[in-house]
């Protein structure tokens, strides 16, 4: 087991900092930290995937004139995967800032709990 | 005829356009682009489902100059075709009946935005219906939840900034789920194609290769679309979210984003995890579970809810668990039964939210039930369309409501004893809390005296048109839906 | 052991209330200002309030344990990381791609040519999504002046003599590097995604060195809008046109050329011409858009 654990390390990696960002961005009641885990999980995510391209002893794929076999070239593919999914991952934490900027704002405050105490203080004076 | 299957491109394409288009047009005009591309698309697809279902067609359609599995591809079949011609007609419906609200709600300068992200939701909801292709899902589903919290968040109040945080946590929560599970699932297939994937999953299955981390894919992926859609104890962002959006905007949010996840999941079960893998892999009974445990609670905290909005959202909740139990039944009645619950809620839930926002509105913007008393007459259509609804969702015969608690009876007689008892039981115990909180509401807008001096509301046409064509639709499948569910069934096992 | 228990008691107690803020609190409360001020929580709350804060590293630390082991038995059964004999290696796709992909697509660099040409649809939705993106950050802040909210002092952009003559030096090496990772797309390691963000970033160097005023005579919000919409729009036409050609057995008239050439590979260099020209206006607005609610 052990071995297998060490071969695959950097999915083990991955697998580690997936379950923390995931912790982090679902449990911790600190905005921005939720934002710092979403981009430890996004960035665990994309771990994942550019182990799973990589193959031993190959070149990245760009092609040279003289070496065209497929045996010479690492997969293209999931590096297609990630660039797409980066620029997912930007995007989305550009929303969750923006929005932690007017939250902060707002309540002067990033803590979830105490942000939910004045909401609440605020849904008491409503029709 | 055939230049018909490329609507499907055209209509995913212009969709995009149009959102690029409108974020430099006024107002008013995004606003009739957004409505006009609603119906166009309503149209075209209702002419692919005839053509498709008149000719028995599923067909791939290239997504460029290569076949499988080099390059996307999109699939057309009845199915298909059906489930995006009526998204996009309540897409449609939503957007007009919802419009008065809008304009009042949302600031002057961001108006065409909101319009941007409708079309937006229309090309995402388009691409999960029709395409073939896991990695190309994923990256619609990422568009759908932008989108969906660019419309909740365009009401500038503290607290519907808040709940747009915690509808994106919980949205970017499943989304890394899912993504997680495509990476396991690509990484023990090799492929990203739906159909490639499904045959490589059936050889991996009976071969016993790779168990534990096809299961761990199907799981994350399940999970991963099921925290988005509203799945039982991830119901929590609900209640926020669609009682602080703009009535438009939960209507277009209950009734069309959570179910297009709901209908890439069940396209997922047969596309991908293949029909007979997933229902070994005993997931489909944590889906039971889960969905007959959501409907009680669902309706229980609906029963508790003084506000309106948030009432009909755990009541949306409930609903939702409907669909997740009849997933967890059986393969063909059950899914069956459950996307005709995903029509018939498609269809019942944004009139409610629509109905119950005219009213709002016509008490100057009350949401409690106490100040809402004799709303119904001050909004003769408001009223109207709240009560038909809201029987719909009793399930009163000759409404699509009890068309579904029909079918999901008849489909539990096909699964085991166990799963028989406990859905009969789950059905006529959420009756009774339906038929309570909503005949309580009911009654609560037409009690008399109505507060305040009140004189009669006009109703826009435009709301009164949507709300005639929601309960014709209503009534419609209500009665004669028995031909269209055999050929939903017919469709299913063809998928 | 003590200080772990003083460490899990003010787990989640910084407010991450950045010192300048809290300053400006302090003043408005000497001033009396009658801007909004935030609650004190009474002492009983406090207490439930620690309850809940002490339970949550436990809280958190089992659920992710939980996941760890959960995911870690399935990456036990997985295939060796780094070997041939994957799934992903095996199948299919690499061989056509690697082998046949210079002369489908033209371009040298075959993930270019992967994203733009064979997955193309993918790509066209990600462009998407950070217009969805932007458009979601203008709602939140775009001349977001609530009048609920408190107003806050102004960024005082320090016109820094060093920062400036560095940034004179820099800005066009850095364009212009930007430029080559863009049109040098496919030929090798780059194209829009990557050389938009770096021109993006240049953009942001300028705007922090020279102040908005001079950016703001060429890129306003109107030519910002302009910009993406036609980048975009010929992104859409452009993949429209193909995917249809494609689909109906049509030959497009776009031709691989001869890969290694700057102007070859078809479509694939002007659609990383128009991805980095949204890429990097899209950066430059969030910047803008963070720092000032305006382009």
């Amino acid at each position: 087991m052990w071995t297998i654990l060490w071969n695959n390390r950097i999915q083990v990696a991955a697998v580690i900092l997936f379950a923390v960002g995931f912790v982090t961005l679902l449990l911790h009641r600190n905005l921005i930290k939720k934002v710092i885990g979403l981009n430890i999980m996004d960035t665990a995510a994309y771990l994942f995937l550019t182990s799973i391209g990589y193959i031993q002893g190959r070149l990245s794929p760009v092609i040279t004139e003289a070496d065209t076999a497929a045996e010479h070239y690492v997969n293209p593919l999931p590096a297609g995967l990630v660039l797409t999914g980066i620029v997912v991952s930007v995007s989305v934490t550009a929303v969750m800032l923006a929005l932690t900027i007017r939250i902060y704002r707002r309540y002067h405050t990033l803590n979830l709990d105490e942000i939910y105490r004045y909401v609440h203080d605020e849904m008491e004076g409503e029709k | 005829m055939n230049f018909c299957l490329n609507f499907p491109l055209f209509l995913i394409v212009l969709s995009l356009a149009s959102a690029v288009i409108c974020s430099v047009l006024n107002g008013k005009a995004a606003r009739l682009t957004a409505i006009c591309l609603a119906a166009l698309s309503a149209v075209l697809n209702t002419v692919i489902l005839f053509y498709t279902y008149r000719n028995n067609i599923s067909i791939p359609y290239l997504m460029g100059h290569y076949p499988h599995p080099w390059g996307n591809e999109l699939r057309i079949s009845p199915m298909e075709a059906l489930f995006s011609a009526a998204f996009s007609s309540i897409l449609f419906l939503c957007l007009l009946g919802g419009t008065m609200q809008i304009r009042q709600k949302v600031q002057q300068d961001l108006s065409r935005y909101f319009y941007v992200m409708t079309c937006l939701i229309q090309a995402a909801l388009l691409v999960l219906v029709y395409t073939n292709d896991i990695f190309t899902g994923y990256v619609f589903i990422e568009i759908c939840t932008l989108s969906s919290c660019g419309i909740l968040m365009i009401r500038k109040n503290g607290r519907s900034t808040l709940a747009s945080v915690r509808y994106m946590i919980f949205s970017l929560i499943g989304s890394g789920l899912f993504m997680f599970g495509l990476i396991f699932m690509y990484n023990v297939t090799g492929e990203l194609l739906m159909p490639n994937v499904r045959s490589a999953v059936r050889v991996l299955w009976e071969s016993g290769r790779y168990r534990v981390p096809l299961l761990t894919s199907i799981c994350l992926m399940t999970l991963g679309l099921g925290i988005k859609s509203g799945l039982f104890p991830f119901h929590i962002w609900m209640a926020d979210t669609y009682g602080t959006a703009i009535p438009g905007a939960s209507a277009v949010l209950s009734g069309l984003v959570s179910k297009g996840y709901i209908f890439f999941l069940v396209k997922l079960i047969y596309d991908v995890f293949d029909i007979r893998v997933f229902y070994a892999s005993g997931v489909q009974n944590v889906l039971f579970v889960l969905g007959a445990v959501g409907i009680i609670l669902g309706s229980v905290s609906a029963m508790r809810e003084n506000n309106m909005p948030r009432m009909i959202a755990f009541s949306s909740a409930a609903q939702i668990g409907y669909i997740y139990m009849g997933i967890g039944i059986s393969p063909g009645l059950g899914i069956t039964a459950a996307l005709f619950q995903i029509l018939a809620h498609a269809a019942t839930k944004p009139a409610l939210f629509l109905a119950s926002g005219v009213l709002t509105n016509a008490m100057g913007g009350a949401k409690k039930f106490r100040n809402l008393q004799g709303s119904g007459y001050v909004h003769i259509w408001g009223g109207i369309s709240f009560t038909f609804e809201a029987f719909s969702m009793i399930g009163v015969p000759l409404t699509m409501g009890f068309m579904c608690k029909y079918l999901f009876g008849a489909a539990a007689f096909d699964a085991s004893v166990t799963k028989l008892v406990l859905t009969l039981a789950v059905l006529s115990i959420s009756t009774i809390l339906n038929t309570i909180y909503f005949t309580r509401s009911v009654i609560c807008i037409y009690r008399l005296p109505v507060a305040g001096d009140r004189t009669r509301e006009r109703s826009q046409t435009s709301f009164i048109f949507a709300a005639a064509v929601f309960i014709a639709v209503n009534l419609f499948f209500g009665i004669f839906g028995k031909s269209f569910i055999d050929a939903l069934g017919n469709c299913v096992t063809i998928f | 052991m003590k200080k772990f228990k003083e460490w899990l008691r003010n787990w989640d107690e910084d407010r991450f209330m950045f010192a300048e803020d809290k300053e400006m609190l302090e003043e408005e409360e000497e001033s009396g200002g009658d801007s909004w001020r935030p609650m004190t929580i009474s002492g009983l709350e406090r207490q439930e309030f620690r309850l809940f804060t002490r339970a949550f590293p436990v809280m958190a630390g089992i659920l992710a344990l939980v996941m760890i082991l959960f995911l870690l038995s399935a990456v036990l059964q997985l295939p060796a990381f780094g070997s041939a004999d994957t799934p992903p290696a095996k199948s299919g796709t690499i061989r056509r791609y690697v082998e046949q992909g210079m002369q489908e697509t033209g371009a040298v660099n075959i993930v270019a040519g992967v994203i733009l040409d064979y997955r193309a649809f993918d790509t066209l939705g990600e462009s998407h999504v950070l217009f969805a993106a932007a458009a979601a950050v203008f709602i939140l802040l775009l001349f977001a002046r609530d009048p609920q909210e408190s107003p806050e002092s102004k960024a005082i952009l320090r016109s820094d003599p060093i920062l400036r003559n560095t940034a004179k030096v820099l800005i066009p090496i850095i364009i212009l590097f930007g430029s080559y990772v863009v049109f040098n797309g496919h030929l090798g390691p780059g194209g829009g995604f990557s050389g938009g963000a770096i021109i993006g970033s240049g953009l942001i160097l300028y705007d922090m060195a020279f102040g908005p005023d001079r950016l703001n005579k060429i890129l306003t919000l109107k030519s910002y809008r302009i910009i993406v919409l036609c980048a975009l729009l010929f992104y859409s036409g452009a993949k429209c046109y193909s995917f249809y050609c494609g689909a109906n057995g049509l030959e497009t008239i776009f031709s691989p050329g001869t890969p290694g050439r700057i102007f070859s590979a078809g479509l694939i260099l002007p659609l990383n011409i128009a991805v980095g020209v949204v890429v990097a206006c899209t950066m430059y607005g969030f910047f803008a858009l963070f720092t000032r609610e305006q382009i």
